[in-house]
């Protein structure tokens, strides 16, 4: 079926990856630390400091404490940040300033495969900071339940959804300045209101049907459910709208690259 | 025996400009092929058109005797294009950078590293394989990115403006070492406005100038034809010199401060200028491939 819909691509999308790969093995002892040390800062400063203010809430139910509450948003934004930053600011930096994707147009791959590679590339990174923080949040003794090694699962998926994101933006933007307004005006508000840092049911109605229509809030619930091991029918829609999602963005990222790049 | 290359017509219009038009030329096995013209001349779009990245508005193209869109990715396995930018990974080592490349082409784990020895050797970095991309000076540079255009052991190599920017002394080295693999029997295509360089390298050349072809041919036989074996330069002529020319039915380019005379018996003329006029401003030297690119693509500043 992919097959069909994406003729072009052949599995070669995979050196492309790999080539990300390479450069990451060599830098990975700086990479590896933040997913690590996050949880950390914001478990002290969220869980231990508005701890002692917030209380335990309910969620779907079920009394939940704070810190219980925002691992969960920690993981889903550490997915987002990762695979949208990786197509966006550095994607934009192989192709415009070191000229990485037209070095690789001279070789038997395609643009579709490059910028496939990429995508795929920025889901692994989601995936690598998810299992990484799984470590962390593991160390501070914080893992309630074992349905938390799905998480990196759905980093795969969200990484993917939030990489064909950061790419379509990246084959649109004039300059890499130009992503401040993507950040600002897609991803931070997202950060903050996607049902990650207080429920969504305190926000007024009409906020919660935009939060809805946003892929963070999704993946958030499924982390959620992941980590606390709640399960309802509504996480199908989640998993749906998400796969959706990146079955638009994605040809879109393809498309819109095509166009920029080949002239 | 079937070209390499057979271009036939190539046109690309980029919305109202036309960048390349009706270019055409085949290029036989074995053969340097140069593209020649200023900045602007559609030389760097051609041979985007020759490795697919560019599509073609219309035109035909063959390499290797297939038409290049249907079977573009069997024969991007048989070309090498060394870009006019040096777009290497700069977070990698030389030999990173060149097993990133190998991977590409699909060439096994072993057999890369043994091409790779051999290419860095060639190249004369072989000293320098764990060095970092931003370690390198700009001649090191451009040799890492020629011996990764050859990791597929090409059956043709394209080469866009291969020596820009580089020291006499680089640029020196970079032709010896391509014209070390024409004599292996490597075609090659490049781009150039160093006339030295096509001169050297290059067996056939084409001139092009705003997407349009103006002559082609072998470089000795260009010269023949546009300006002669010898070009008199003559330096602030008096008005007295240029009526002494022009009533000998002499034809020159006026430079305004400077004369240039092509296509005649200049030894004849510099002795009787010396003699009658004891003008010590005339300069007899050898008709140069420059003679004829400025004679053909005029002497008007590109931007």
């Amino acid at each position: 079926m992919i097959k069909a819909l994406f003729p072009k691509i052949s599995r070669r999308f995979l050196r492309v990856w790999q080539r990300n790969l390479t450069v990451y093995k060599k830098t990975w002892k700086v990479s590896f630390l933040p997913p690590l040390m996050e949880p950390f800062l914001f478990i002290v400063a969220f869980g231990i400091g508005l701890s002692a203010i917030v209380e335990d809430l309910t969620y779907r139910g079920i009394k939940v404490s704070y810190i219980d509450f925002i691992i969960p948003a920690l993981l889903g934004t550490t997915i987002m940040y990762n695979a949208f930053f990786e197509t966006s600011f550095a994607s934009f930096v192989r192709m415009r300033y070191q000229k990485t994707f037209d070095a690789m147009m001279a070789t038997p791959l395609n643009l579709e495969e490059i910028i496939t590679g990429e995508i795929a590339w920025s889901a692994t990174k989601s995936f690598i900071a998810a299992t990484l923080m799984i470590v962390g949040v593991g160390i501070l003794g914080l893992i309630d339940n074992l349905s938390i090694l799905l998480v990196p699962l759905l980093a795969l998926l969200g990484g993917f959804a939030f990489g064909a994101t950061g790419m379509f933006f990246t084959s649109i933007v004039p300059n890499i300045e130009t992503f401040n307004l993507p950040m600002f005006l897609f991803i931070t508000p997202m950060f903050l209101f996607s049902g990650t840092f207080f429920p969504l049911e305190t926000l007024p109605q009409w906020a919660q049907g935009i939060a809805l229509a946003l892929p963070l809030t999704h993946l958030v619930r499924l982390t959620r459910a992941a980590t606390l091991g709640i399960y309802h029918l509504s996480l199908l829609g989640s998993l749906a709208y998400l796969l959706l999602y990146s079955l638009f963005f994605y040809p879109l990222a393809l498309k819109k690259m095509q166009k920029r790049l080949i002239k | 025996m079937t070209p390499i290359v057979e271009a036939k017509n190539l046109k690309k219009t980029f919305g109202a400009f036309t960048a390349v038009e009706d270019v055409s030329f085949h290029i036989v096995k074995g053969e340097c092929f140069g593209l020649l013209g200023p900045n602007g001349a559609g030389k760097t779009t051609t041979i985007r058109m020759l490795y697919g990245y560019t599509p073609l508005t219309s035109g035909a193209l063959k390499l290797f005797g297939e038409d290049l869109e249907p079977n573009l990715r069997k024969l991007k396995y048989r070309i090498g294009v060394c870009q006019q930018e040096n777009n290497l990974d700069p977070d990698l080592t030389v030999l990173e950078n060149l097993q990133v490349f190998a991977r590409y082409f699909d060439i096994p784990k072993s057999e890369a590293r043994t091409r790779i020895d051999r290419l860095l050797e060639f190249f004369a970095l072989n000293n320098r394989s764990k060095a970092l991309f931003t370690d390198l000076s700009g001649g090191m540079r451009r040799r890492l990115v020629l011996a990764r255009s050859l990791i597929n052991n090409p059956d043709l190599l394209i080469l866009d403006e291969p020596t820009s920017a580089l020291d006499p002394q680089t640029r020196q080295q970079v032709w010896s070492r391509l014209l070390e693999l024409k004599k292996e029997g490597l075609t090659i295509l490049l781009t150039t406005h160093y006339m030295e360089e096509a001169y050297r390298l290059c067996d056939r050349l084409l001139i092009m100038d705003q997407g349009k072809v103006l002559v082609e041919g072998k470089p000795g036989e260009l010269i023949d034809r546009y300006v002669g074996r010898e070009v008199l330069e003559i330096d602030s002529p008096d008005q007295k010199l240029r009526d002494f020319l022009i009533s000998q039915g002499y034809m020159f380019d006026d430079l305004g401060t400077r004369l240039m005379i092509y296509n005649h018996n200049c030894r004849e003329l510099f002795d009787a200028i010396e003699k009658v006029f004891d003008h010590k401003n005339c300069m007899l030297r050898m008709g140069t491939l420059e003679d004829v690119f400025l004679k053909l693509t005029g002497r008007d500043l590109r931007e």
